[in-house]
């Protein structure tokens, strides 16, 4: 599965080099966060992720607030988004992630276009802002009559003493709509993970379970952490109904507040980013008895085993057939696709840093076409993300993750109506199905590749070097240093604008782009420097 | 539309909506990466660094690096002190700078870290790289004064007042250009400007090669380019300082100690505050000073240069006489492109800018002609939606026909329907918005052409024939 070509450099070798540059202190951190995959035997592989960056080394991660705001909040159309802080955190955050949205017509509700500061200014600073953010409150109900207004804190507010939860309250009681406030100030946490865990947090408690309203869809299910970049969401949304199942709520790529209010309707759901959402999924399950299974949508393999098991979850034989009708009309042009592309890009080696998930679902699209994926990690991940769930007992609960709070759930007195009984969940298991299980991305890399969690500029660079990959995946902020070397790179956060990537009909859109990238004329201009100086290559090879 | 308010009469928020301006330490970054081996450090959280390179990465497409001091909720508590050091202590083992420059952040501002102290205690230097650190809390001004802030605050830490005076080189007689925050090829321009005229330039800060250069042959810690420390360090044996801006030049004059004041007010160096040479009557003043400065004639070129622009001018006036333009960005770069447009017979009716100065007004009148000042719309802090209502709430024959201004007044010029030409920063829905030429003769040229083109392509658009003769 994960490619045929071994890899010739020592994980081991790269791995020293970049600790090199570090003084002892730093490189015995970081070295925890950086893991060779020596050999097939991965099982006692550890990635010590989710710790703090170490001031002064250029990471590529943001902050909580960004990942509150930005991330899981950014893609919702009806919710007015207001930051209180000075001006940078809302500018920067203003519809820069590429999720889209769809509005029922032109003049339905869509706030992702504005960007709502308090713009807080040294006298707010001083004497406290909520006299202003409650007159931003007040003004943008007056203007817009929104469903529903929600605060971001950032890093000032915290500091000063604001309480944005009691300005929510009060302005919820006087105005009559749902206001919440978020303490996502950008000092929390060790990357937006923090942020995510806060979003979903807030929504849960303040959204979820509104609207009991029960469509009578036969097949309901929610989508829990797909962010709808680059219409990813609408073609996920496309081959669902095509299979006759239908979504309640995604979170939260193309959603709805309503939606949101009403999740906890639905009879399964589906994961798929793991790090962002994995604990709603928990919290729906045990407030409201819905189970969660993990699934992928990235790569035309993981598309169809993730149809599969929803529809047997719903052991149904009706949708088992539809399902298997679909896959295999959908397949059809995916099959011609790699097989025109294929010998094109056979035998050419990736890398890909990025997300909570994106770094281990987009290898199989580069499987796919014969290409085998050097190294790998994650900007925000949690050591289950990497090692599997099972480790999440032994995860150490560090300062960091102790601010961020843990709901405690109970279920729900009325609404709490397990979807599947013991007996059933139990029979499906031992057919082999399985709920809430994530291997993470480690059993995927091959012998030879190296993880590293939280990547550096300057392990980028040392990477780019000893293991010469012929693309780069990652963000913008990767990307022009990287196309310097002469490789090509690609955006996975926004996708470079392009997309969708998802599902059968955006692994063809992923195919072609790879092939354009790889083999555009362009790069015969500019020669990697391993390739003017062959001197640098081969030194480290271990096999 | 009818206006629901007096004519110029502009709506007031209390939220911003759209803001049209970013934060203070965006613009000292971009001071920073316009010195030659030097990395910017963010002293806060580091969602700071990662927006603002985001931030800029996207307009010049380029790698930008900003390392950050990382703070977590416990260094919000008890002080960002040690993570400083240790982040600047990485910072200089991994990339051997010639400098870091350190700008603050509303997190460590509020809490109240001093900085100064704490670089004191480290004798401002660590293995020889310099550290330099200018306070920018983003809740005070924006990206612009953030940008200012920095300039001054090198020059300040590399011309201290007593330095001695080594040396008055008597032949080269170099100037120190302060040039504002221009695009890469507004720098390039300018350099070559001087060139023409034999006279060596100091140009702080000078990020025109590092944020936009080559393919590497080989990596690059921090890429190549930049105004040296050396040429920093000799500022202050200039014959003279040049300052460009309206609007900085009215705050230097209230008192504000810009780079080209401090070096005036330390060491006698002479300044010379100018308006941005956007258009050929600022480009004259411009090159008549420079002239003046280095005794060196106006090269025969530019002299052609000025005559073939005022001759478009001229060819191209059926097309903009009496156009209507909403013009926005940064105070002292919306002043100059005012001046422009009012030159080439386009009505700058409504000049807005997310900066709030108190002077821009007072910029406009002395660049503006007596008349125009009357009929148009001067409004400083200012967002996109008020700028959006009160252009639409304008008079039929008052309300904007063109937009010119940078990618985030797009929405802006799409729901009110009218064309936009793309100018200054951030440009990120184009390619090549770090190679717009904005100064000079060529630059007005380039200017004109785009604008026309833009009338034009607008007015083929709507025909309903589509004549290709214009």
């Amino acid at each position: 599965m994960t490619g045929e070509r071994t890899i010739t450099v020592n994980p081991e070798d790269v791995k020293k080099e970049i600790l090199a540059k570090y003084p002892p202190k730093v490189a015995r951190k970081r070295g925890k966060q950086i893991t060779p995959v020596s050999s097939d035997e991965k099982e006692s592989l550890q990635v010590g992720a989710n710790v703090r960056t170490v001031p002064g080394i250029i990471t590529q991660r943001g902050c909580c607030y960004a990942g509150c705001k930005g991330v899981i909040m950014g893609p919702t159309r009806d919710i007015i988004n207001l930051t209180h802080g000075p001006i940078g955190c809302g500018f920067y955050s203003w519809l820069t992630r590429r999720n889209q949205t769809r509005p029922p017509s032109d003049d339905a509700e869509n706030y992702m276009t504005y960007c709502f500061s308090t713009d807080m200014q040294d006298e707010d600073i001083v004497f406290g802002g909520e006299k202003k953010l409650k007159a931003a409150i007040q003004e943008a109900y007056d203007i817009f009559k929104p469903k529903a207004i929600s605060i971001f804190s950032t890093c000032p507010v915290g500091l000063i003493g604001d309480d944005v939860h009691a300005v929510a309250r009060e302005m919820k009681a006087k105005l009559g709509i749902n206001i919440f406030g978020f303490s996502c100030e950008g000092y929390k946490g060790v990357s937006q993970s923090a942020g995510h865990h806060i979003a979903n947090n807030t929504i849960f408690t303040h959204v979820v379970g509104l609207n009991d309203t029960i469509s009578d869809a036969k097949y309901k299910i929610n989508l829990l952490g797909e962010y709808n970049i680059g219409g990813d969401a609408f073609i996920i949304d496309d081959l669902l109904e095509k299979c006759g199942i239908s979504v309640v709520s995604t979170f939260s790529g193309n959603s709805t507040i309503d939606q949101f209010a009403n999740c906890h309707t639905a009879d399964l759901n589906a994961v798929m980013c793991h790090r962002s959402i994995n604990y709603v999924a928990d919290m729906l399950e045990i407030k409201y008895g819905i189970p969660w299974i993990k699934i992928s949508f990235l790569g035309p393999k993981s598309t169809a085993q993730s149809l599969r098991k929803i529809a047997a979850y719903f052991e149904d034989q009706e949708l088992i057939d539809t399902v298997e009708k679909v896959i295999a009309e959908e397949m059809v042009p995916v099959e011609a696709k790699i097989k025109e592309i294929k010998p094109r890009c056979e035998g050419k080696t990736a890398m890909m840093f990025v997300g909570g998930s994106r770094a281990h679902h987009y290898q199989e699209l580069f499987w796919d076409l014969g290409m085998k994926v050097l190294s790998a990690g994650y900007e925000f991940a949690h050591r289950d993300d990497y090692e599997g769930r099972q480790v999440i007992p032994d995860i150490k609960i560090d300062a960091d993750s102790r601010n961020i709070e843990e709901l405690e759930i109970e279920p729900d007195e009325t609404r709490y109506n397990p979807r599947k009984t013991e007996g059933q969940m139990k029979a499906l298991e031992e057919k082999g199905f399985q709920f809430k299980a994530y291997e993470g991305m480690i059993p995927d890399m091959a012998k030879g590749s190296l993880i590293v969690d939280d990547i550096s500029h300057h392990e980028t660079e040392t990477l780019i070097e000893m293991y010469k990959p012929d693309i780069f995946c990652a963000g913008i902020k990767e990307k022009y240093a990287v196309q310097k070397h002469g490789i090509p790179m690609k955006q996975l956060h926004s996708y470079d604008s392009g997309g969708p990537y998802a599902v059968f009909k955006g692994a063809i859109n992923f195919y072609e782009e790879i092939d354009r990238m790889l083999n555009a004329n362009i790069w015969h201009y500019l020669e990697a420097p391993w390739q003017k100086a062959p001197e640098l290559s081969g030194k480290y090879a271990a096999e | 539309m009818t206006p629901s308010r007096p004519y110029k009469e502009t709506p007031s928020y209390t939220a911003t909506q759209n803001a049209c301006k970013m934060c203070t330490p965006l613009g000292a970054s971009l001071v920073f990466q316009g010195i030659e081996g030097c990395v910017p450090l963010l002293h806060g959280s580091q969602g700071c660094s990662t927006y603002m390179r985001r931030y800029l990465i996207s307009h010049f497409k380029e790698p930008v690096d900003i390392a950050s001091s990382n703070f977590t909720e416990e260094t919000a508590v008890f002080g960002g002190g040690a993570n400083l050091k240790l982040a600047i202590e990485n910072v200089a083992r991994q990339y051997a700078p010639s400098m870091i420059g350190i700008a603050t952040t509303c997190l460590s501002e509020t809490i109240g870290d001093d900085v100064q102290l704490i670089l004191n205690s480290m004798d401002n230097s660590i293995n020889g790289t310099a550290l330099v650190h200018v306070s920018t809390p983003s809740y005070s001004g924006t990206h612009v004064d953030g940008f200012h802030g920095a300039v001054a605050a090198v020059v300040d830490r590399f011309n201290p007042a007593g330095k001695k005076i080594v040396y008055r080189p008597k032949k080269k007689k170099t100037i120190n250009l302060f040039p504002g925050m221009l695009s890469n090829e507004d720098l390039r321009h300018l350099k070559d400007i001087f060139e023409d005229f034999h006279t060596p330039v100091t140009i702080l800060p000078d990020y025109s090669e590092r944020l936009e250069g080559p393919s590497w042959q080989e990596y690059q810690a921090i890429q190549k380019g930049g105004t040296t420390l050396s040429a920093i360090e000799k500022m202050n044996v200039s014959v003279h300082s040049m300052e460009f801006g309206a609007v900085l030049a009215l705050a230097a004059e209230k008192g504000q100690a810009t780079a080209g004041a401090i070096l005036n007010k330390r060491f006698g160096v002479p300044c010379t505050r100018l308006p941005i040479p956007i258009g050929v009557k600022a480009m004259d003043r411009f090159l008549d000073t420079l002239s003046q400065i280095s005794g060196q004639p106006v090269p025969e070129r530019y002299k052609k240069e000025k005559w073939r622009v005022v001759d478009t001018y001229v060819d191209g006036n059926k097309y903009v006489s009496k156009k209507r333009a909403l013009i926005y960005g940064e105070e002292d770069f919306v002043v100059s492109m005012a001046g422009f447009l009012a030159e080439v017979g386009i009505i700058p009716v409504l000049c807005a800018s997310g900066g709030k100065s108190k002077t821009f007004k007072a910029a406009l009148e002395q660049t503006l002609p007596e008349n125009l000042i009357d009929q148009i719309i001067i409004q400083n802090d200012m967002d996109f939606t008020c700028m959006e209502e009160t252009a639409a709430g304008m008079p039929e024959e008052m309300r904007p026909e063109l937009i010119i201004g940078n990618s985030k007044g797009y929405a802006m010029a799409r729901r009110l329907k009218i064309p936009m030409v793309r100018v200054g920063f951030p440009i990120h829905d184009r390619v090549g918005g770090s190679r717009i030429l904005h100064v000079g003769y060529k630059g007005a040229q380039q200017l004109f052409d785009t604008i026309v083109n833009a009338i034009l392509t607008e007015k083929q658009t709507e025909s309903r024939i589509g004549y290709s003769y214009m």
